[in-house]
């Protein structure tokens, strides 16, 4: 069985520890070997992109990576699968587009994360009127589903984003598509104020947290921090290695809470 | 026709699968098209710039040589003579006041052949909004035309240089922009795809088309119905238009797709732009590129009603080929004096091919647009002579 997200989540939480979890996108040159650098250097978790042809809520890096990881023939089960031979001891969440799951069908696909030790799933464009059939699916499966909140939610819809909302709740940092921006946007710590006040869920900003010094400013208010297109970009640039003294550097910043 | 429900559903198909950040800017849409629609006030300023703006009502013209020679009697409803040469200034005069009514200051759009562009950014310069198009780089080089159009009108080009570089991308780019701008902007999406409400509320935009061609053509017919009801589909709007006058008839309705951009014949149920419906995807569920002769099909989803009358069985959608298509734009221009678009030559295609087992019956197509744009692109195919 997969190690449960959320327990985990909250018991390094516990300790006063503030969360980063960097995302890689699957199936691109050497990822494994970043997830593991980033593994070895402070990472609490690990979100894996699934590459989709249409990537609407992604920015050009993770667009580029993921066109790159297609032509050079990743696969959703491919990279599942082989996501179960990466050996580290820290949960792994797959970040996907609708289309594939459901192509896939929701038990198919949930049997299978499962099987390869996948702790969860992070769906962006399935928002809750449309993920009440995934969510059940996965709940039976034993598959956590990560609810994405945004800064345009109404009051009234935040409590029920978070009430559905297993392993922790992703923060959107801003209004837009993955990728590094100069600031942190102040609609990032504005919204984790919102969900820290109506849930003990760990909250995680995501979109838009750039480097460490934004990851340092986003964690005073949430729980942790996504880091996905700097991870990406270091990858495609630079390699594995760069990822990993990436993360230690974002994890020396927000130890400093 | 049926109204979807809270879901946004037409049977099966439908729904509202886009990022958590624009459902809010969805459901507000929802509640202002709803409001609008039933307002007096609104529909009689949409009417009036319909009237006095767009031309319309559009004429209905039937080809007496074209029919003769077919063995059929052949009606075109003339959407190619509206104000920017095609159905789209439909939809995006009611998007625009829309727009306006829910104070929104600028639009965006996507665009395949430039059509649904140059109707948008003819509209946001009438009503002074701004206007963005994202458009397939490659589709802005085989429809140079009206790129240069909407530069014209005041509207920002933008090639959207992801995946195919066609509408399907320039989707993905118009969804990406709107995500980032949603307080400001309203996404003036062209056809009847997309996530709820707008299948729903495009189709309400066009469905003039299909008032007015009813009682055309009762007046020509002695109070009959056309036979059959054929247009074009890439998402489907112009066809969709044409269908909500007859849905209630005996009519049959046909939906003609590009060979290789053939959603509904040759697609299985997926999610992508918002919405489920049939989609041309690989096993994995990658969206698969649509290739055609026309920019303004290639598409490889379509619009979730289009999905849901195949389903029922209340409309059918056959395909044709580039080279059927070519025939189709010419035979029209000699045989009647009038120059379709590439996509219209789509439903002429298939009238020909379907004649045989039509003879005598009454077939009324719309024509939903004008081949000017076409003809740089025709000229490559057929030769200068």
């Amino acid at each position: 069985m997969p190690i449960h997200l959320e327990t985990h989540l909250r018991a390094q939480r516990s300790g006063g520890r503030k969360l980063l979890v960097p995302y890689v996108t699957g199936g691109l040159s050497n990822w494994k070997e970043a997830i593991r650098a980033a593994a070895a250097n402070g990472a609490d978790a690990i979100e894996v992109g699934i590459p989709f042809s249409d990537p609407v809520m992604d920015g050009p890096v993770i667009q580029e990576a993921s066109l790159r990881a297609l032509k050079d023939g990743a696969t959703p089960f491919g990279i599942i699968q082989e996501i179960s031979t990466l050996d580290i001891d820290i949960p792994v969440a797959v970040m996907l587009y609708y289309n594939t799951l459901f192509r896939a069908g929701h038990e198919r696909f949930a049997t299978s994360l499962v099987k390869n030790g996948v702790s969860a799933a992070i769906v962006p464009d399935l928002p809750l009127e449309e993920a009440g059939e995934w969510c059940r699916d996965a709940d039976a499966a034993g598959v956590e589903t990560v609810m994405l909140a945004a800064p345009t939610a109404p009051d009234g819809r935040l409590p029920l984003v978070v009430e559905r909302a297993r392993g922790f709740v992703y923060a959107v940092g801003l209004l837009g598509i993955t990728g590094e921006r100069d600031s942190l946007a102040a609609t990032a710590t504005a919204l984790a104020t919102r969900l820290k006040k109506i849930t003990d869920k760990p909250v995680l900003i995501g979109v838009g947290v750039s480097n460490a010094a934004q990851a340092y400013e986003a964690c005073k208010v949430a729980d942790g921090v996504i880091q996905g297109a700097s991870v990406v970009r270091r990858l495609m640039e630079s390699g594995p290695d760069a990822v990993g003294e990436y993360i230690a550097e974002v994890r020396a910043a927000i130890d400093a809470h | 026709m049926q109204t979807p429900g809270a879901d946004g559903r037409f049977g099966q198909f439908g729904g509202q699968f886009v990022p958590e950040t624009l459902v809010p800017a969805c459901q507000e849409l929802e509640r202002a098209f709803t409001e609008a629609w039933n307002d007096a006030l609104f529909r009689e300023e949409l009417n009036h710039l319909l009237k006095t703006y767009a031309g319309r009502p559009s004429i209905l013209t039937e080809c007496h040589n074209l029919g003769r020679e077919l063995g059929i009697r052949l009606f075109l409803k003339r959407e190619d003579l509206n104000h920017t040469g095609s159905h789209k200034i439909n939809n995006v005069l009611g998007q625009a006041l829309l727009a306006k009514r829910m104070g929104k200051k600028r639009i965006v759009a996507e665009t395949g052949a430039g059509q649904h562009g140059v109707a948008a950014a003819t509209a946001a310069a009438l009503l002074g909004l701004e206007c963005k198009v994202f458009m397939g780089a490659v589709d802005i080089e085989r429809q140079e035309l009206n790129v240069f159009r909407m530069r014209l009108l005041g509207a920002e080009v933008v090639p959207a240089q992801s995946g195919s570089r066609t509408l399907k991308d320039a989707v993905n780019e118009a969804m990406r922009d709107w995500v980032a701008t949603v307080e400001s902007t309203h996404y003036c999406l062209g056809s009847v795809m997309g996530p709820h409400p707008y299948p729903y509320m495009v189709r309400q935009f066009h469905r003039v088309i299909g008032d007015e061609a009813r009682e055309q053509c009762r007046e020509v017919l002695g109070g009959d119905d056309p036979d059959v009801i054929v247009a074009c589909v890439g998402g489907g709007s112009n066809a969709i238009g044409i269908f909500s006058g007859f849905i209630d008839t005996h009519a049959r309705l046909i939906g003609v797709e590009p060979a290789g951009g053939a959603a509904v014949g040759r697609g299985v149920p997926g999610v992508v732009h918002g919405m489920k419906s049939y989609l041309m995807q690989d096993e994995e569920g990658q969206v698969q590129e649509a290739h055609s002769i026309s920019a303004g099909l290639d598409y490889p989803g379509v619009g979730p009603e289009h999905s849901y009358l195949s389903e029922i069985g209340r409309a059918e959608y056959p395909s044709v080929t580039d080279t059927e298509v070519i025939d189709g734009f010419t035979l029209l221009a000699r045989s009647e004096g009038i120059i379709p678009a590439l996509e219209c030559a789509h439903a002429l295609a298939w009238i020909k091919r379907a004649a045989p087992e039509m003879q005598g019956q009454v077939v009324l197509m719309n024509l939903s647009g004008r081949g000017d744009k076409d003809v740089a692109q025709m000229m490559d195919i057929l030769g200068k002579k």
